[in-house]
């Protein structure tokens, strides 16, 4: 089995288990095993684009030294770090532009901390999704065992996976890639012309009013041209859409909640793995009614 | 040796950064000069006459002149030379404008020492010039037109009235071009099949033109005054003699095909008419979506034709000629509005590029109905232009325009459609433009300066939300419309790169064609006798591709008219003791003017044919022995000049 290190990130370690888990298993499945990083801290959330606010790449350099120490001890297979969170993947992907593009700077960093061994450079991120691209659909295809035809799921991007495109792992105005999964797991895929628009982010702690209006529209653009449920691949969108769900019904009252999945609990429940690592109770609105009404 | 030099002050252009009198002075030291002045204008009436005399009173034998590019006054102060009897090619000029007082126009020590020295390299090159001798060569009175769009047709036209003979050769089965598909044309909105049709019906009318259509420029060797073309032709497999246009043929036919003029939004047979003004008004079978002729799967139209016109034992044939000069007028290029997904062009059903809306409104009959389009209309601009995403810089120039043309059209239609355009600058520069945008807005056509940043489709209704701020009042606009026309631009023709690669022409950044000199050779390109017409040098509204066709044409006229033309003498040569005939400048040479020929002895030989051969030099760079030098730029003059320059 490959190895591959593993960022997880902070939100997969606590509400975003059942993505963590899920994912793992479903990696398992394709014949890649992911080895979490030692000793890894924040990625930094949220990429600082001050050209010379260089201490807030620090968080993210020092994971890459565990990638690289973790290569020069020979334990996995890959340069490369996998993450699974969108935000991460973003912040840890800007950072390693930053530190490609910009060898002096890279020098500041190294100077800086002295209790690490330098970042010699090189190590570039990945997301689950794009690892999924590299293998190929037909190669998902192949190890579905339980059919989700019925199941009319929306994807939703959000922002992180797509912006700025030096980051996107995909089209930035036409992205494809959940649907090409969703498709070879056998999911009746809606498209929504809200899929990469903002979930409203951060401005959950702040501004939950803006965070309210952004996933009702959201999930009632998905919901009108069929949807039963959003997939997504970030933590932090799952927690807008979903659990501001209660909020939402306050304000308009026939709202009716609807699930959102994280795209590894869906390839999960293709792939006919045991039910536990999907960790439906973590999900802010519960899914099973759904699976069960349409035997799933 | 007896050397002139002279120092232009170019009105100020030069002498108001370089110092020309240290120039003179540095000039006075240099050996076998005998001479040396300078003077306000050199290219002048007087200037011209000073240096005449000059030349005479003081016996000069050779000259330098420090001034322009010689890109720029080159042709004059030769001229001067041949008028005082002297060569033209022991002329040097040292370009001390556009390399010294231009470009370090804040550096005015540097820049006379640059004059300075590139004025002494001038002079260690002239020492060494020889005289050369231009040859002449025979020109006859044939010509070449690529593409029957209204560019081709008047160059065509203009030609064939002046007594040329014109070989018009168009890949369409009828000319016209995009000009036949227009509703109308702005700003005077006169329609345009009306004013277009008389000029295509003169085509087959003047008998100096060989109409070709149907047919495709194959291949094209030679040289000025000697272009061999092969064309190929497709059979239409209905004789356009015997064919009376009764269309008998056309509703037996069971195959259905997107009708190209009409933008795909009406459906044509296999065996179709392109227009009602097609020329030549005759039908044609499309054997790319005919159920087959070989072997023979359906005769249905065969059978229906009382005339006895079709006939399909027809193959496509190759037809040679040779002309004299070649007009290429090759056009455009929609933008494929599905390059901006955002728009949804292609995936929902009520957008439309703004060539489909010309169809709309141009061609009631058949397709879709103006009255269908809804009362709500935006259009777009700048799709597919001014657009570094798409990697499209340049402003299509035509589509401000259009937008106006339309958006009036579809409010006369329906003084009640709610019409607005959304753009980024409004380009109003041509005659009439603005007078015709200002009473377009008085006539309720809203503008919005802005770029829409998405549609979203209603999936019930199937209106469109656009989304779009506002840049002038600094708001969000999201707002439903019925009908969205998206202003695509201009791109080059797909058919523009096999013309380019036959006789490789240089193309611009933007794709399109590159001319010789943007501001005094417009319509010529580096290949002599190759001229340009149209929109295959840049994005051009109707009256600039006509006034430029009118121009290539007369361009042709000037190197034809005289019977006989004088080619440049700077090529190359190759010095026969000690060519080893490797070869190696055969395959480098980009003009194909280098053969190796055999020699009696066994042994093989560089031979250069003067005529193709452009002196770009590039043999006498690859030539490991040497013996390939350029007359004009041989290794000793080189050698001199980088002396004077060190």
């Amino acid at each position: 089995m490959k190895k591959i290190p593993y960022y997880p990130g902070c939100t997969l370690k606590t509400t975003g288990k059942n993505f963590e888990d899920s994912a793992i298993a479903t990696a398992k499945v394709l014949g890649l095993k992911l080895l979490e990083i030692d000793r890894w801290n924040c990625c930094g959330t949220v990429t600082s684009l001050t050209q010379d606010d260089l201490i807030h790449h620090i968080a993210s350099v020092r994971n890459f030294i565990r990638v690289q120490e973790m290569n020069e001890r020979g334990e996995v297979d890959d340069y490369r770090l996998l993450t699974l969170c969108s935000m991460c993947y973003n912040t840890l992907k800007s950072v390693s532009n930053v530190m490609q593009e910009r060898p002096d700077d890279l020098d500041k960093i190294n100077n800086f901390m002295d209790r690490e061994e330098d970042y010699k450079g090189g190590v570039t991120v990945v997301h689950l999704l794009e690892l999924i691209r590299e293998m190929g659909f037909d190669e998902i295809k192949s190890k579905v065992k339980k059919s989700l035809g019925k199941l009319k799921v929306s994807p939703y991007y959000g922002c992180t996976l797509l912006r700025p495109k030096e980051v996107a792992l995909d089209d930035p105005e036409v992205p494809t890639i959940m649907e090409d999964l969703l498709n070879a797991i056998g999911v009746d895929v809606i498209d929504s012309p809200k899929k990469s628009m903002c979930c409203g982010s951060y401005q959950t702690v702040r501004n939950p009013k803006t965070v309210v209006r952004l996933g009702y529209e959201i999930i009632e653009s998905a919901r009108k041209r069929g949807a039963e449920a959003l997939v997504t691949s970030c933590p932090l969108c799952a927690f807008n859409l979903d659990d501001r769900q209660k909020e939402i019904k306050l304000e308009h009252p026939d709202f009716e909640r609807m699930p959102v999945f994280y795209f590894t609990q869906l390839t999960a429940l293709a792939f006919g793995l045991k039910k536990d690592v999907n960790n439906f109770d973590l999900n802010f609105t519960d899914p099973r009614p759904l699976l069960k009404k349409k035997k799933i | 040796m007896r050397i002139g030099v002279y120092v232009c002050h170019c009105g100020g252009n030069i002498s108001e950064v370089v110092d020309i009198n240290k120039v003179v002075e540095a000039a006075k030291l240099e050996g076998d000069v005998v001479l040396v002045k300078d003077n306000s204008h050199l290219c002048s009436n007087d200037g011209q006459t000073l240096m005449l005399n000059d030349i005479k009173e003081y016996k000069l034998d050779k000259v330098v002149v420090s001034a322009c590019s010689p890109q720029f006054q080159g042709l004059t102060f030769m001229r001067v030379m041949e008028t005082a009897g002297l060569n033209p090619y022991v002329l040097e000029m040292a370009n001390i404008r556009e390399q010294c007082s231009w470009a370090h126009y804040n550096f005015p020590k540097e820049a006379t020492d640059k004059a300075i020295d590139l004025t002494k390299i001038a002079i260690s090159k002239v020492r060494l010039d020889t005289p050369l001798d231009s040859k002449k060569m025979p020109i006859g009175k044939r010509v070449l037109v690529v593409g029957a769009g209204i560019a081709g047709i008047q160059a065509s036209l203009d030609l064939g009235d002046a007594g040329f003979k014109v070989y018009l050769v168009e890949k369409e089965p009828s000319i016209g071009g995009h000009m036949a598909q227009l509703s109308k044309t702005f700003p005077t909105e006169d329609c345009s099949a009306c004013i277009l049709s008389p000029k295509m019906s003169d085509v087959p009318a003047n008998k100096n033109i060989e109409l070709m259509t149907y047919s495709q420029v194959e291949s094209i060797t030679g040289y000025l005054g000697n272009y061999e073309v092969t064309v190929n032709k497709r059979p239409t497999y209905v004789d356009p003699v015997k064919c009376t246009a009764c269309g008998d043929c056309v509703p037996v036919c069971p195959i259905d095909v997107p009708d190209e003029y009409n933008e795909g939004l009406s459906l044509r047979k296999a065996i179709y008419i392109t227009s009602d003004i097609a020329v030549p008004h005759s039908y044609v079978l499309d054997t790319d979506h005919c159920l087959g002729l070989f072997p023979l799967a359906c005769s249905k139209c065969r059978d229906a034709c009382e005339a006895d016109a079709i006939n399909y034992d027809l193959y496509p044939e190759k037809v040679k000629f040779t002309v004299d000069t070649i007009i290429i007028a090759t056009g455009f290029d929609i933008f494929d509005a599905k390059k901006k997904p955002m728009f949804g062009f292609g995936k929902f059903e009520n957008v439309y590029n703004a060539l489909e809306m010309e169809r709309i409104i141009g061609c009631e009959a058949e397709g879709k109905k103006l009255a269908e389009v809804g009362k709500k209309i935006a259009l777009i601009q700048c799709v597919g232009s001014r657009d570094e995403q798409i990697n499209r810089e340049y402003c299509s120039r035509v589509c401000c325009m259009y937008a106006t043309k339309l958006a009036q059209l579809m409010k006369r239609s329906d003084p009640k459609k709610d019409i607005s355009i959304f753009y980024t600058d409004m380009r109003t520069y041509g005659k009439g433009f603005e007078e015709y945008y200002k009473r377009a807005q008085k006539s309720g056509v809203k503008y919005i300066r802005g770029r829409v940043a998405e549609i979203e489709e209603n999936p019930d209704t199937k209106k469109l939300k656009l989304k779009v701020e506002d840049t002038l009042s600094r708001s969000f606009i999201e707002s439903e419309f019925d009908t969205v026309v998206l202003s695509v631009g201009l791109e080059p023709n797909k058919g523009t790169e096999t013309i380019r690669d036959i006789l490789r022409i240089s193309k611009s950044s933007d794709g399109f064609l590159q001319e010789a000199h943007p501001k005094f050779r417009p319509v010529d390109t580096l290949i002599e006798g190759v001229f340009l017409a149209g929109t295959v040098q840049g994005p051009k509204d109707i009256p600039d591709a006509v006034a430029q066709a009118s121009a290539a044409a007369a361009r042709a006229i000037r190197l034809m008219n005289q019977g006989e033309y004088e080619a440049e003498p700077i090529t190359a040569w190759v010095d026969e003791d000690i060519c080893a005939g490797c070869g190696i400048c055969v395959g480098i040479c980009p003009y194909d003017a280098i053969t190796s020929e055999e020699q009696s002895d066994g042994t093989r030989l560089a031979v250069v044919n003067e005529i193709l051969c452009k002196g770009c030099g590039s043999c006498s760079g690859a030539c490991p022995t040497g013996a390939s030098q350029q007359k004009w730029f041989d290794i000793t003059q080189l050698r001199a000049m980088l002396e004077a320059a060190l």
